[in-house]
């Protein structure tokens, strides 16, 4: 079973207690939901990077040539 | 280091856990700073996790961040108030190169004020490879209320030797 990790400041304590299965289903929707968010996330910057490459290659310049005009 | 950082608590895992909270947090500071060394178990070369303050879970958080990965540089906000603060890129995954963590920092200046809190972060991620993010945020707590607690909760587990740090700065 999972477990969360609870710093009392106020004591110095640390205990250690196992999820509750309603947390665990909770976790699970947020693992889901970050999931979705990292895939969303890797796609837009593919795409990115895919319209930047087929940008030079109509221009006809590499990308150091493109950060040279640039800079 | 400012002679004025204090050691709050700390806590290193020894086993992974879904999540950590430093609770009871003290008022006499003026602000506060949680140094992190995360790494998560989630698939993926870089993790996701969240921040919830207070255990306020109401739609009273939002985020303006910018991040690169080493070939594309991008910026997104989440304007409208979500039930938490997201840190989507910079914790190494279960993908990313064995026993590396990343390198986080939030700052919450004055912590016990009462008005809406603009918090800092900055996260870099380790990773030996093509793609490792660096991320900045700015996030807005909109709560007057004191800040009491912090849960940083991970997509799956954060896992051992992962490292949580809670400072307190007097006089900032």
């Amino acid at each position: 079973m999972p477990t969360k990790v609870i710093v009392d400041c106020s004591t110095g304590e640390t205990s250690i207690v196992e999820l509750t299965a309603e947390e665990v289903a909770d976790l699970e929707t947020a693992r889901l939901a970050a999931e979705d968010q990292r895939k969303a996330e890797e796609a837009e910057a593919a795409a990115k990077a895919e319209a930047k490459a087929a940008l030079l290659d109509k221009l006809g310049i590499t990308e150091d040539e493109a950060k040279l005009l640039l800079s | 280091m400012p002679a004025t950082y204090t050691l709050i608590s700390s806590n290193v895992l020894s086993s992974s856990a879904a999540s950590v909270t430093f609770s009871a947090i003290p008022a006499t500071y003026t602000d506060l700073v949680v140094k992190l060394s995360l790494r998560g178990d989630a698939g993926g070369s870089s993790n996701y996790y969240t921040i919830v303050l207070n255990s306020n879970t109401g739609n009273v958080y939002s985020s303006t961040r910018v991040f690169g990965n080493g070939s594309t540089a991008s910026s997104d906000r989440e304007a409208t108030g979500n039930p938490r603060f997201a840190v989507s890129q910079g914790m190494p995954g279960a993908s990313a190169t064995s026993n590396t963590f990343s390198n986080d920092e939030i700052y919450l200046p004055s912590y016990t004020v009462s008005a809406n809190k603009p918090i800092s972060q900055f996260v870099v991620q380790e990773n030996n490879d093509t793609t490792a993010y660096i991320q900045a945020q700015a996030h807005l707590f909109h709560s007057t209320a004191t800040v009491s607690s912090i849960l940083l909760t991970a997509a799956s587990n954060f896992v051992s030797g992962s490292s949580f740090y809670l400072y307190g700065i007097s006089n900032a």
